[in-house]
């Protein structure tokens, strides 16, 4: 894809009860955002299992964002408690493996807060639009071609290609 | 692509132009050609309105003519009509959730501009749902069943009447109030706009109904402490406070009141806003309900320091009505479904100093009014200034602390209304000269236009501008003594001064100051003003995002009486319609343990807030409780072997999801 033309893409998990209420309420309210934003329905931010957010960049987005409950107002009480640590987990993950932890971002959103899905949102595009492209699908199969290459060179029998090995793992 | 069961995929793709509302923004026919070329997709079409029934037809046809085993439909969100389309999946004989919903309308055509990356995104979600669709499995929902008995909180005219409705119907009600008698803010009303009739003659008669329903249970002076259980089932505490008096043995003579040691009324009676004294023990209001006096802890001498002459037990006598010893109970309830009622507050005046409320004594809310023109108020019905005088010109200012970006920003509707029944009745009574201080007139509702010009034909007068101070310094010997209202009159395009003997403020409704704990314990969402949050504005008024919680008056919104009550028999209705219907359907989206990979680490068990998941130390493996599970998947995402699947949000489906999202650019 031409750097030019690139556009951020983002995957969205919404726990169904507050935030993606309030992204239906920002609908209704006709506020408007960025488009790059592809919103996922989950009944609680809790089961954002952090597999979801490494699939969704290896698969090409440029950035996750979870929206879930305040603390407190989750409708399985204490649900968005548990996406918070799993949340801190994941940017220390991330930030070993090279991947700017803006690039995923948790928001607690209300029901009644489509002023704020609008707001989250177009910040969230602009600051990916600054990081660029994280292209982990490109950098995977650079990855498999420069070692396939030395493999090659070294005459390596039976070469496994470790990128497609690692999106074994994080597929599950 | 591979599919659990054996039959090829048969995806039917539906896209809604929902009118303009999508097809103004997405290209529908180009999101339906584009769909027919994804894995599965047999057919694609786009229909202006697949809600309607032709729409829902189309599908059901659709299903027998061409043999679909999968729908999507590409529409509004799912939270509007997933259950629609559903039904009409079921109805042409496919499993209800082999069908997918996609939100173009609200998470889409309604948020951008841009028509090209509009579309783009539509595809992109469709490509999604389709991904997703051909992973689903048949599903069976579970009924769950409902307990009849209902839960009213608040005792105003809205609870009242939804108990009331209720109770009539049959269902045994409980009816929450927090202060010591029910009747709420239309108790304290003199006559009611616009029919000037007296409020205590339509609602004491109701008051007393509840008292008597043998459907009903009256707990006042109590408040919900927890709520805990779903629709259907809930187990409700209610915290009793301490009143030390039964209630039951009370007889209301009030001889205890006459009796009590502070030979002269000292507190500020809240019935009265202050504007008239109570003892220690009093009775809230003369119509109250229960006919029961309550003791203030605060200021009786006998609670407070054990060292009373206890005067009042005497005037008791044999009756042993008065209890020193009572404590706070917390009693618990089974109840199936809410009413909550809690109402508002009114705004408090000190916000706006420059209306000079607190500082000059003539300056009153529009409630202090209502009280001091009420024949049940402090001074008989006699309109009085602080001074003791009759006042010859009264002032109204609209909008104090309603339509105001520095305070609240709603209209709280019936102050307008309000303040033009006060004029009347103050012209009528007094003949004093009256101003309305306004921005706009709203009289809306049946009989509102009417009782405005009413209002002009008693010689009211109306200035149009917002008042931007009441100052008590005169310029000029017309204005020695009195209250100055400094005011931009937009109509006559100049800034006038005028003199005025009593200010009253119309302030606006706010939310009870405690609300958001309200909300909290019965788990409802609040509007960014603080307002409790019905379902839908128009499709669902009075439910709310948890079933079996209903909302009715103030609290959701400032209205009026006769949207109250008409709120109240809706919010009673859907109560009804939720008992009769014997029981609910519960979306099945548990969780599942898969046995043969659980490793027994337990993780899952300490997760669940609902205690579903239980361990067997024997075969040393956890289950589910489906029962108890309600669907949130916290324990799915936490399991390390993967053993955890949950119907409807099953990792795979998702995986499936985000790969659509992505897969188109």
């Amino acid at each position: 894809m031409p750097e030019n033309n690139w556009q951020p893409r983002i995957v969205a998990f919404f726990c169904s009860w507050c935030t993606y209420t309030a992204a239906d309420l920002a609908g209704v309210s006709r506020l408007k955002y960025a488009p790059n934003i592809r919103i996922i329905r989950l009944m609680c931010s809790g089961r954002v299992d952090p597999q979801f957010v490494l699939e969704a960049l290896a698969r090409g987005a440029d950035g996750v964002l979870i929206g879930g409950c305040h603390p407190g107002d989750c409708h399985y009480a204490e649900g968005n408690f548990k996406t918070l640590r799993r949340y801190q987990m994941l940017r220390r993950v991330l930030g070993a493996m090279g991947i700017s932890e803006e690039r995923i971002r948790l928001e607690w959103i209300s029901a009644s807060e489509g002023e704020r899905v609008r707001m989250v949102i177009n910040d969230l595009v602009e600051r990916i639009r600054i990081l660029g492209p994280l292209d982990l699908p490109g950098r995977l199969a650079a990855c498999d071609a420069e070692l396939g290459a030395s493999a090659q060179a070294l005459r390596l029998p039976q070469y496994r290609q470790p990128a497609a090995d690692l999106r074994e793992v994080i597929h599950g | 692509m591979k599919v659990k069961d054996d039959q090829p995929l048969r995806i039917g793709f539906y896209v809604c132009h929902c009118g303009h509302n999508i097809a103004g923004v997405v290209d529908c026919a180009a999101v339906a050609q584009y769909a027919a070329t994804l894995e599965g997709v047999v057919l694609s079409r786009d229909y202006k309105y697949m809600c309607s029934s032709p729409g829902q037809e189309l599908i059901r046809e659709d299903i027998r003519d061409h043999n679909l085993n999968r729908v999507v439909v590409a529409s509004c969100s799912p939270l509007l009509h997933e259950h629609t389309f559903r039904t009409a999946v079921a109805a042409g004989g496919l499993n209800p959730f082999l069908f997918q919903m996609v939100n173009i309308r609200e998470h889409d055509a309604w948020v951008h501009t841009d028509k090209a990356a509009a579309t783009d995104k539509a595809k992109a979600l469709a490509a999604a749902a389709i991904r997703r669709v051909a992973r689903h499995r048949p599903l069976e929902t579970t009924r769950a069943p409902i307990h009849p008995d209902v839960l009213v909180v608040g005792g105003g005219i809205s609870g009242i009447h939804a108990a009331l409705t209720l109770a009539n119907a049959g269902k045994k009600v409980y009816l929450v109030e927090r202060d010591p008698s029910i009747g709420g803010h239309m108790a304290q009303f003199d006559k009611t706009f616009p029919t000037l009739d007296c409020a205590a003659c339509i609602l004491t008669p109701k008051m007393s109904a509840v008292r008597a329903h043998k459907n009903i249970v009256l707990w006042t002076y109590s408040e919900v402490a927890k709520v805990e259980g779903y629709v259907g089932n809930y187990t409700v505490t209610v915290r009793r406070k301490a009143r030390y008096v039964q209630e039951e043995l009370c007889v209301g003579c009030q001889e205890c009141v006459e009796a009590c040691v502070f030979k002269e009324p000292k507190f500020p009676d809240r019935f009265n806003v202050g504007l008239s004294r109570r003892k220690p023990i009093y009775m809230p209001f003369p119509q109250a309900v229960p006919q029961a006096v309550v003791i203030d802890p605060e200021r009786c001498i006998e609670l407070k320091t054990g060292k009373c002459k206890k005067t009042c037990l005497e005037a008791c006598a044999d009756r042993h009505a008065i209890d020193f010893q009572q404590k706070e109970e917390l009693v618990q309830i089974h109840v199936g479904s809410m009413i909550v009622a809690t109402g508002y507050e009114l705004f408090d005046p000190r916000r706006l100093p420059h209306y000079g409320y607190g500082r000059y004594p003539d300056v009153l809310t529009t409630l202090e009014c209502e009280r001091l023109i009420s024949s049940s108020g402090p001074t008989g019905g006699e309109l009085r200034l602080h001074s003791g005088q009759a006042p010859t010109a009264v002032g109204f200012v609209l909008c104090a602390g309603s339509r105001d970006y520095k305070t609240n920003r709603w209209c709280s509707r019936t102050c307008c209304m309000h303040s033009m029944k006060l004029a009347q009745i103050i012209r009528e009574r007094t003949g004093a000269e009256v101003t309305l201080f306004y921005i706009d007139i709203r009289a809306p509702g049946k009989g509102g236009e009417e009782f405005y010009d009413r209002a002009l034909a008693q010689g009211v007068k109306f200035v149009r501008g917002r008042v931007a101070e009441v100052s008590d310094c005169p310029l000029s010997p017309a204005e020695q003594g009195k209250l100055i209202v400094r005011v931009e009159d937009t109509l006559a395009g100049m800034v006038r001064r005028i003199p005025l003997d009593m200010v009253v403020l119309a302030v606006g409704m706010e939310p009870q100051a405690n609300a958001q704990e309200v909300r909290r314990i019965m788990n409802m969402s609040c509007s960014a003003e603080g307002w409790f949050l019905e379902k839908h504005p128009k499709m669902a008024p009075v439910s709310t995002f948890t079933d079996g919680v209903f909302i009715a008056g103030c609290c959701q919104g400032p209205k009026d009486i006769p949207d109250s009550i008409a709120q109240a028999g809706a919010a009673a209705a859907e109560a009804l319609a939720l008992i009769d219907a014997g029981g609910i359907d519960q979306e099945p989206n548990t969780a599942y343990i898969s046995e043969e990979d659980c490793s027994g680490c337990k993780s899952c068990v300490d997760l669940c807030p609902y205690k579903a998941i239980a361990f067997d130390p024997v075969k040393e493996k956890a289950s589910i409780n489906a029962a108890l599970c309600k669907g949130c998947g916290v324990c799915v995402a936490a399991c390390p072997s993967g053993s955890i699947g949950q119907n409807l949000f099953e990792d795979q489906e998702v995986f499936e999801e985000i790969e659509g999202v992505l897969a188109h650019a």
